[in-house]
């Protein structure tokens, strides 16, 4: 059984603006589902029908093996949501949310407090849990509702843009927690706008455009329909250009290089393959200047699909190149 | 329900009295309204039909006491509407609770509030040397009606922000609370008004929970003042809590 399963999922608001026009999705359980789109896309649209914020005009949708119109409750009592912008009670403190959202999970209450302890542990609050949520820093409140939304241990985990605005360490220590919940076999689905999020977290990956599923996939077979990885070469010396493009169509079709290349080849093997050319090309007396492999990214997978870049595609980086720690 | 219901009123109390900002119109606002009528008209308990008092302010108290409640009202409203615009009301809707409690919740907070603010009134007019003529039994009973009014005024506010769900135009309506309870029987009595007022206010359930909540105060208590006043604080409570119920369904179809 499918732990997110829709079949020609529908919403048409009022006006008729059609927000979602007839999305199928499978997601098996355990798995980390990236779902991309542009804004207007139906992204968010989407994960409100999922997650019984919305109701579908047409098709059907079953998340933990029930459905979301019919049987909205037993939706809810497994699910986790983490929805846009952390929404947080700001006067609250992060320990009263956590216990106030276990009360609303149905623990008994000497159950809430042990809960409440743990999750508050697991996602690094504990020194901040007796503040109040408007003092946090935005990698807090991602955090806590991270937390919040797992306080049930929800089969399905929904995290709607989880690290958008994040500092590169807060983004590095939600991946890590998104890591840990698919290492516990919970299945989650991922809205995001940083495609490095998706091609890191994301098992597989659907992109959503005006309202329909127009790709899905592993990272690497929607990057492989897009193309194949290129090597751009240049050299010490320009004037061997012509002798290097002889050998270099041995290995792959030649193609028009990027600005500050001297010459483009397909190389289909991937990185496997850059050893023998660069000894192809030492045989044959080219001194080369420099090397890059270049591997189509989920961006062009994304432009191919939707004809534009995503918004966020723009603001990836590594985490791993970090900024300072954030504000405690 | 009843955990979940009480876990939520005792969020939107706490909230509400961290906001010192909200709370405070409740108790200066009124207070200031009540000493200006109280100095300028006090003679007008000398008019042919005026009800037998001691003074203008122990007749003006339960005017005051339901203009605060009113306020009240008002402040529950915002509270909800900011909760959709945050995103918070997301996450309850989200929640595997009975969905009626985030109503129940937020009206449930209030009573705790409008007692404070009816003893804070019953106080601040014995201070300035107002009677309760019904003793410890009508203070009971003002602090009866003006619970079952303040959670009644709550669920209008709740019923505004879960069909405008911006705090803003939930504010919007303060004006219009007060233009209904000028046409009430709350400020003057109603066999003093002339018409349309006399009939507006004899409509208007505000001039019965004001008389309700007034009889105990200036006089022996009147069965009949005190059960009106409890009816129509109660009435207001049920159909309101009922019209943010389908609000609130309302709200969650075409989200």
């Amino acid at each position: 059984m499918a732990a997110i399963e829709t079949v020609g999922l529908e919403r048409e608001f009022k006006g008729g603006l059609k927000a979602v026009g007839g999305v199928d999705i499978s997601i098996a359980p355990g798995e980390v589902y990236g779902f991309l789109g542009p804004n207007g896309a139906g992204k968010t649209t989407t994960v409100r029908m999922l997650v019984t914020l919305l109701r579908p005009t047409g098709g059907e949708a079953r998340v933990a093996g029930h459905d979301v119109a019919r049987e909205p409750d037993a939706v809810r009592r497994r699910i986790g949501v983490a929805l846009q912008d952390a929404a947080l009670d700001l006067l609250m403190t992060g320990r009263e949310l956590m216990e106030l959202q276990a009360k609303l999970h149905g623990f008994a209450p000497r159950d809430v407090r042990p809960r409440a302890d743990a999750l508050i542990d697991r996602v690094g609050l504990v020194e901040a849990q007796d503040r109040r949520v408007g003092t946090y820093s935005g990698g807090m409140r991602r955090r806590l509702d991270l937390a919040m939304a797992l306080i049930h241990e929800p089969e399905v985990l929904f995290l709607d843009e989880p690290t958008t605005g994040l500092d590169p360490v807060s983004r590095r220590t939600l991946w890590e927690e998104v890591s840990r919940l698919k290492d516990e076999g919970t299945t989650v689905f991922l809205t995001t706008q940083y495609l490095e999020e998706a091609d890191q977290l994301a098992d597989r990956v659907g992109i959503i455009n005006a309202g329909l599923l127009v790709a899905e996939g592993t990272p690497a077979e929607l990057k492989a329909e897009v193309g194949i990885p290129h090597l751009e070469v240049t050299f010490a010396d320009g004037s061997e250009t012509g002798r290097a493009r002889e050998v270099l169509t041995q290995f792959g079709e030649l193609r028009p290089p990027q600005p500050g290349s001297d010459v483009s080849v397909g190389l289909a093997s991937g990185a496997t393959g850059v050893a023998p050319v660069v000894r192809a090309l030492d045989e044959a007396g080219v001194i080369v200047g420099s090397l890059e492999l270049v591997e189509p990214t989920l961006d062009d997978v994304f432009v191919e699909k939707t004809g534009r870049h995503l918004e966020g595609a723009g603001d990836d980086q590594d985490p791993d190149a970090a900024a300072g720690p954030e504000p405690a | 329900m009843t955990r979940i219901v009480l876990a939520l009123a005792q969020r939107a109390l706490r909230n509400a009295l961290r906001r010192p900002q909200y709370l405070a119109p409740l108790i200066i606002f009124p207070s200031l309204f009540l000493a200006v009528n109280t100095g300028g008209l006090e003679r007008t308990t000398e008019l042919p039909g005026f009800p037998d008092v001691r003074g203008f302010l122990d007749f003006q108290l339960s005017a005051a006491i339901t203009q605060s409640l009113l306020i009240g009202g008002v402040q529950a409203g915002i509270a909800q509407a900011l909760e959709i615009e945050g995103g918070f009301f997301d996450r309850l809707a989200t929640s595997p609770i009975p969905r009626t409690a985030i109503v129940f919740g937020r009206v449930l907070a209030t009573v705790p509030l409008a007692l404070f603010q009816v003893a804070a009134f019953l106080v601040i007019g014995l201070a300035f040397g107002a009677h309760i003529e019904g003793g410890w039994a009508g203070v009971a009973l003002v602090l009866l009606i003006g619970s079952v009014a303040g959670a009644g005024f709550a669920a209008i506010g709740v019923a505004l922000a879960l069909r405008a769900r911006n705090a803003s135009l939930v504010q919007g309506i303060f004006p219009i609370a007060f233009v209904v309870l000028f046409l009430s029987s709350a400020f003057f009595p109603r066999d003093l008004l002339s018409a349309p007022a006399s009939w507006i206010a004899a409509y208007n359930p505000l001039s019965y929970i004001a008389e309700g909540m007034r009889n105990p105060i200036i006089a022996s208590i009147s069965s009949e003042a005190v059960l009106e006043g409890l009816a129509a604080a109660a009435g207001l409570l049920g159909v309101m809590v009922g019209i943010s119920i389908a609000a609130l369904r309302g709200r969650l179809r075409e989200a």
